[in-house]
């Protein structure tokens, strides 16, 4: 016990310390946090009328990026299946980022739901009055709460085994590991139903939501990865093989293909058929009465996202440059798919006809700055301490100035992403 | 499609990009000096002071927002008992004291035994007045900027039932418009109510009586309910509801008129502190044309349980399964050929009205 104090309290002092790219970083992700931090405070004061959500489009960018997040982490897995089931080599040092990119996405997809919420003060309501299994809200958070915990324990094991020096026992985390990747579809597909589940929300209310929440989840999720496992590599010296990232190219590229299909038959039903269901996607997709507020951001996002179909489909995405822009390129293009493209249209016109349109304001977005700009902080972090253990320089008997010494060269930064040699 | 791969050499790290950087660059000294203490001490008071400067807003935070022990632990409505109920309403009526310095008359009221509530609007007779809105947002301490209003009206062109064709937001000098008919639509009071079902908190629930009631005090303002709703029946503080002194209510009970706090849903409630003590809405009371009839479904004597059986009937997206309590009828024949009803001057209440 006072052994793992030590690592804690070793962890914490050691995130303090880095190079001036390090700082930088830090700095700069502290001060956006803090701006995001000072917003969500005029919202509290203010009501969530400091927000562009109306009584006709209620919900808006909080809980886009929540259901985007929530993608992210079940996205982990497809580092976690090809190592733990199919013992893929590639990949089994780089297992645990992803893992811990999970623990991080969904603290941020947690803390969106809460800055989403009218009466943040009330929370603890939750435990005194739990209405389920009849709100899927409720099993939302079960789904969420039990992967972090899941994900948290199985990162925070092997970091402190390989701390210590000992050998994981593989009854502590193999049973687990093989929940969280069952778990891992089940938050994307709770979160789905969180949505699909509401009859008088026609475009909602279909089938392959769920579905097309996976493969868009597995489609964006690892293309973050191949990104940020660059970043890494970059900063940290951290081996990342070539073979690896292949690897998740080639699962990004069948999961966008599938996405594509998916939202494919989506619009042909609704299209094709017409009447009141195909409103929303009409709004969405061409704009309804004279009102195309989300016109020009579905349009974007199908072209992101078919630009970087294109290119994955061709040899082009051997080359390290191409694949990184293929990913930003669906990254962003799915953000908005889900987002903007998905979240708001249920909303308009709203179910008795009447079109309002939803345009985020300013402290809207910076609260969210604000979110993303603190799980980056907590995933610097995380790396921060994971990467010397893994490399076995911080471990339980190397005395703690020298390692300061020795990462402080190689930690994480800011660092532009580039071709990886071949 | 079998892609090439490239360089599948096991141990090549990819890249090296740490070439030539100091590997001691920017890096304090180990050991406590002077130097780095002070610095150390100097960056913990930067951070605070920042800290501290982020969260400043929350110095205007209204004191009625600010936590107290008593909200703190108030319970669940259905788990109050009479002692916590009796609690419960002393504090609000210190607090509306306080505010607009009138003691309300507020009470808890019980459904009655045997008694079904349900509405139904007569759509021959509807002129689209728009007067049952107004009555509803003074009879329920509504916010009044911004004005939230339960009762929306659609002016429908003749020859459609298709509410994506109604307009919300007429405003011509007299109604009715001829080549229009009138839909008032609230809440429904399903019988099997999605926003109940997915409030996870139990704020929003059924009364024995069929009407859906909101614990103000118990939401926690997630707006899934909202989002389910099919009929757009409910409504959410998004800020701090404004209600001039004079312009409060004090006829109140605990789950219908009382005044709401920011961050809360509310949403019609049949007017239980009138109805379940024998008396009729607000709304149906206001209407000039006698459109609007209330009653008690379970006694086959009463107004609505007879329009039921001999009128015909329906109700709204009946597709998405939620059973409504709030039916609409037609007269049998034309109305307009029928009734003498004075057009009404709707300018004064229907402007700025529908927000
Ligand atoms: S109309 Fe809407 S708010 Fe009213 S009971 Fe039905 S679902 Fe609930
Ligand atoms: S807004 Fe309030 S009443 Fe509605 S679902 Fe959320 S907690 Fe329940």
């Amino acid at each position: 016990m006072r052994e793992y104090l030590r690592f804690l309290s070793r962890c914490f002092r050691l995130s303090f310390h880095g190079n001036w790219q390090y700082y930088a970083w830090m700095l700069a992700l502290t001060i956006v946090a803090l701006v995001g931090l000072n917003a969500y405070a005029k919202q509290i004061v203010a009501g969530l009328a400091t927000t562009g959500m109306t009584d006709q489009v209620s919900w808006g960018l909080y809980i886009a990026n929540f259901t985007y997040l929530v993608g992210v982490a079940a996205a982990a897995v497809m580092l976690v299946i090809p190592v733990y089931i199919y013992k893929n080599r590639d990949l089994s040092n780089l297992v645990i980022l992803g893992e811990l990119l999970a623990v991080a996405a969904i603290i941020m997809s947690l803390l969106f739901v809460m800055v989403d919420l009218g009466r943040p003060d009330r929370f603890h309501h939750l435990l005194l009055r739990f209405n389920f299994p009849q709100s899927i809200l409720t099993w939302d958070v079960i789904v969420l709460n039990v992967y972090l915990l899941l994900n948290l324990h199985i990162c925070g094991y092997l970091i402190y085994c390989k701390y210590c020096k000992r050998e994981p026992s593989r009854k502590f985390y193999i049973p687990f590991v093989f929940i969280a990747i069952v778990w891992a579809i089940s938050i994307h597909t709770v979160t789905a139903f969180l949505y699909s589940g509401l009859g008088g929300r026609p475009f909602w209310n279909s089938a392959v939501i769920a579905p097309r929440f996976i493969a868009s989840a597995f489609a964006a999720g690892p293309a973050i990865i191949i990104l940020t496992l660059q970043v890494i590599q970059r900063a940290t010296r951290h081996p990342v093989r070539p073979a690896a990232l292949q690897l998740l190219r080639r699962i990004v590229t069948v999961a966008l293909s599938i996405n594509m299909f998916l939202l494919g038959s989506e619009l042909f039903t609704a299209f094709y058929t017409g009447g009141t269901h195909a409103v929303s996607a009409k709004y969405l997709f061409f704009g309804l009465h004279g009102y195309h507020a989300l016109v020009p951001w579905i349009w974007t996002a199908v072209a992101l996202n078919m630009l970087a179909l294109i290119v994955l489909y061709t040899p082009l995405a051997l080359k390290m440059r191409y694949l990184n822009l293929a990913c930003v390129a669906m990254v962003i293009g799915i953000w908005i798919e889900k987002g903007m493209g998905l979240v708001v249209p249920a909303f308009v016109p709203s179910p008795i006809g009447e079109i309002v349109e939803y345009f985020p304001t300013l402290n809207e977005i910076l609260v969210c700055l604000g979110i993303w700009a603190f799980g980056l902080l907590l995933y610097t972090i995380f790396v921060r301490i994971t990467i010397p253990v893994l490399q076995g320089r911080l471990l339980i008997d190397v005395v703690f100035h020298t390692v300061q010494h020795q990462v402080a060269a190689e930690s994480p930064a800011a660092q532009p992403v580039v071709e990886v040699a071949s | 499609m079998k892609l090439p791969v490239i360089d599948q050499q096991p141990t090549s790290t990819c890249h090296s990009s740490s070439g030539g950087r100091n590997p001691y660059g920017g890096l304090s000294r180990p050991g406590m000096t002077r130097r780095s203490f002070l610095r150390r001490g100097a960056a913990t008071t930067g951070g605070l002071a920042a800290l501290a400067a982020s969260l400043s807003p929350l110095r205007d935070l209204d004191s009625d927002d600010a936590p107290s022990v008593q909200k703190f632990l108030q319970k669940h409505y259905k788990e109050m008992d009479g002692a916590d109920m009796e609690a419960a309403l002393e504090r609000i009526r210190n607090e509306v004291e306080h505010r607009y310095e009138v003691r309300p008359n507020i009470r808890d009221i019980k459904p009655m035994d045997g008694v079904e509530f349900v509405y139904a609007l007569n759509l021959s007779r509807c002129i689209g007045c728009r007067r049952c809105v107004h009555a509803c947002v003074e009879e329920n301490n509504q916010s009044r900027d911004p004005e939230i209003q339960y009762i929306r009206v659609l002016e429908m062109p003749r020859g459609s039932m298709d509410i994506e064709d109604g307009n919300h937001h007429y405003d011509h000098e007299t109604v009715p418009d001829e080549s229009h008919f009138y839909m008032p639509i609230q809440c429904h009071q399903c019988a099997n109510p999605p926003c109940v079902k997915v409030c996870p908190v139990e704020a929003t629930w059924q009364e024995p009586d069929g009407i859906t009631v909101v614990d103000y005090d118990w939401c926690i303002g997630c707006r899934y309910c909202e989002a389910a709703c099919p009929y757009w029946a409910r409504r959410f503080n998004f800020s701090k509801p404004t209600l001039p002194k004079a312009d409060l209510n004090p006829d109140m009970s605990y789950l219908s008129n009382r005044p709401r706090q920011k961050g809360v849903m509310e949403k019609c409630h049949f007017c239980l502190h009138r109805t379940r003590e024998g008396r009729m809405p607000a709304c149906l009371e206001v209407c000039p044309t006698g459109a609007r009839k209330f009653g008690n479904v379970l006694d086959p004597q009463s107004e609505v349980s007879q329009i039921l059986r001999t009128k015909r009937v329906f109700v709204l997206k009946a597709e998405v399964g939620t059973l409504p309590r709030f039916f609409y009828y037609f007269d049998e024949r034309d109305p307009f050929a029928q009734l003498t009803i004075e057009s009404v001057d709707a300018k004064t209440v229907s402007a700025g009205s529908a927000p």
